[in-house]
């Protein structure tokens, strides 16, 4: 019976493994090929089925006009999504500790109403944000700038940091806080000492949020730059032509993806870590 | 030092939880608060903590008014009917922690934390998370927290109310001689069981819908309940009531059941009245009052024998286990020497001489 449950898990891991690996080795092996190798019919193994090169990777570093320059995009796209997600966790924690313990009330507006508008912001279609977005960028003299997609991305991630935090501070024990206060913690000193280290699930799962949101994001990446600065998802979509270069694209989706894959492995032992147990029966 | 409080009171939602509270608690005084739950026992807590400001009243230590101080400046200390702990830090660490924020050095408040733990007996698992132990431990290191500091204020809020029996009575034995050493501190100890009041309270206050009833010695709250709502809290299971009148030298129970009049009643007035019996002094005997069997509840070494008859309803505590069918038909002994006599009004006017049960 153990032995068939195994086998029935191991099973399942391997296919569900197939169609998250599948791709990308799909992927790899298209970044080998040339123009004939992608037309000809599929392929899949190097040397034996075609002839693998180089090219697609070497676009991605031309700088001489025929390929692009991933490099510049590449460090762009990792100081606006990283410090965005830095600066939105840090505020939406705060926030969200907030509407969790406290109950505001400003005429009908009461704690919940707040709450949903954070929300909210994710509900409307992106398109309506552009607008007001691009004039208040142009005002500030920011558009086309590093500073300007900072901006833009905490107002777009913030609410994602707000949503997580604020279900997951409310499923931590009000008496926590009130046991924290009797030992003689002043509400700031219960929030850094006693709330926060005991968030870290929460956390690691709104930054990673954060991170893969402002990652892959591609209008506002593309709405609010020009030419002076570009993030890795408009240089990648900017590789196509009157051909599409699937070699180069495939290349570049590889490259793009791995910032996430490094994030996964460093905060996954804290995921799967939930010590709230035992904090209240 | 001592914590006056002047006719608290708190409303919320309409629910009133506090309806003019006054108390007056000194130190080395070991308080329990007696009452069912939502009488307003936690709420209490909570005020005198300082985490639930009040609508009026005054609250006032040594004089000075303790309603403006928060919380974290208080000298108080707080276990709750949930075991709580920091699940963050390990056993030592916890209860470290109040030491810590007072400002004691790092290695004078694990020597303090390791002396605490070995009080609560816990010295072995000063390296473990509380989710690591068990529930009674849990409420163990719970204590040390509170007992650690040795605040002026040491609340406890039915901190044996989540444990099994067995480990209730074991626990309630332990709090019982850590609590006794508190000198200094003003405890206050909230339960819903009379038993638990009694065996730690050096004083009770029975508390009612957001009242306290009556304050008094154990003995004294027992054998003189102010009136009958102190009389079926402080007795478990709750005083049997029956409806009846004093006449002729008698007493007389409907259902045409007629009592003699007992000494302790002597001098009382003929009229209607409630007399109040406690469960363990109704008794079997065959020639009795008849009464029909309609429950029949095994608890411990005792059964609690719910019975109904022309009188009334009572429920007798018979020692032993008996099987009793429902239905079944026995005699009940209703002695009247052992009853207390409520007026109209709930108010007690007459007890048993406490020395009667005795002998």
């Amino acid at each position: 019976m153990r032995t068939l449950y195994l086998l029935f898990k191991y099973a399942a891991i391997l296919l569900w493994s197939g169609f998250v690996v599948g791709p990308f080795l799909w992927a790899l092996s298209t970044s080998f090929k040339t123009a004939n190798g992608v037309m000809g019919g599929p392929t899949y193994i190097p040397w034996l089925q075609y002839q693998p090169s180089l090219e697609g990777w070497r676009v991605l570093v031309r700088t001489d006009g025929t390929g692009i320059d991933i490099v510049g995009p590449y460090l762009s796209s990792i100081v606006v999504t990283f410090s965005a997600s830095a600066i939105s966790l840090i505020l939406g924690t705060l926030a969200a500790y907030g509407l969790s313990r406290f109950t505001y009330r400003w005429g009908f507006v009461k704690t919940s109403d707040i709450t949903f508008f954070f929300i909210s912001q994710r509900i409307m279609p992106p398109i309506v944000l552009a607008i007001p977005f691009f004039l208040m960028l142009r005002f500030l003299g920011l558009l086309d700038t590093i500073a300007g997609l900072i901006l833009v991305y905490i107002a777009l991630l913030l609410p994602i940091a707000v949503w997580v935090m604020v279900d997951f501070f409310n499923n931590v024990p009000k008496q926590i806080d009130e046991m924290a206060m009797i030992d003689g913690c002043t509400p700031i000193q219960t929030f850094l000492r006693v709330i926060l280290p005991n968030s870290l699930p929460g956390l690691v799962v709104a930054g990673l949020f954060c991170i893969i949101f402002g990652w892959n994001d591609f209008f506002f990446a593309f709405t609010m730059t020009f030419t002076k600065t570009q993030l890795l998802p408009v240089a990648v979509v900017a590789l196509n032509s009157s051909v599409t270069p699937w070699w180069s694209l495939s290349a570049s989706a590889l490259v793009s993806v791995v910032p996430l894959v490094i994030v996964a492995f460093l905060v996954e032992r804290f995921l799967s870590r939930g010590n709230l147990a035992g904090a209240v029966r | 030092m001592t914590l006056t409080a002047q006719n608290l009171s708190l409303t919320i939602d309409g629910t009133p939880h506090l309806a003019g509270v006054d108390i007056a608690l000194a130190r080395g005084g070991l308080y329990t608060v007696l009452g069912r739950t939502l009488a307003g026992k936690t709420t209490l807590l909570r005020v005198i903590a300082g985490l639930q400001p009040v609508d009026e009243g005054l609250l006032t230590l040594d004089g000075r008014d303790y309603r403006a101080l928060p919380v974290w400046k208080r000298s108080v200390a707080m276990v709750y009917q949930q075991f709580i702990n920091y699940p963050h830090l390990d056993v030592l660490a916890n209860v470290a922690f109040p030491l810590r924020r007072l400002g004691v050095g790092a290695a004078e408040a694990q020597r303090r934390a390791r002396e605490t733990l070995a009080r609560v007996g816990l010295q072995a698992f000063e390296n473990r998370r509380p989710s690591q132990l068990s529930g009674g431990q849990q409420q163990r290191v719970a204590l040390a927290r509170a007992l650690v500091k040795n605040a002026d204020l040491l609340l406890l809020d039915e901190p044996l109310v989540n444990l099994d029996y067995k480990l209730r009575e074991q626990l309630r034995e332990e709090f019982r001689s850590l609590l006794a050493e508190q000198a200094h501190s003003i405890v206050v100890y909230t339960t819903t069981d009379p038993t638990e009041a009694m065996l730690l309270g050096r004083t009770i206050s029975v508390m009612h819908e957001g009242r306290i009833l009556q304050v008094g010695s154990p003995a004294a709250v027992f054998d003189r309940p102010a009136d009958i709502r102190v009389a079926g809290i402080i007795n478990d299971p709750p005083m049997n009531l029956l409806d009846g009148i004093i006449a002729d030298g008698a007493i007389r129970l409907a259902g045409d059941i007629r009592l003699a009049l007992p000494r302790h009643m002597a001098e009382i007035a003929p009229g209607s009245y409630r007399f109040g019996l406690r469960a363990i002094d109704a008794g079997l005997r065959a020639d009795a009052v008849a009464m029909r069997v309609e429950l029949a509840e095994i608890s411990g070494s005792e059964t609690l024998l719910h019975v109904a008859g022309g009188c009334g309803r009572l429920v007798l505590q018979i020692e032993g286990v008996h099987g009793y069918a429902i239905g079944d038909r026995v005699g009940v002994a209703l002695p009247s020497e052992r009853m207390f006599v409520f007026g109209q009004d709930g108010r007690l006017l007459r007890a048993p001489h406490s020395d009667d049960r005795r002998s």
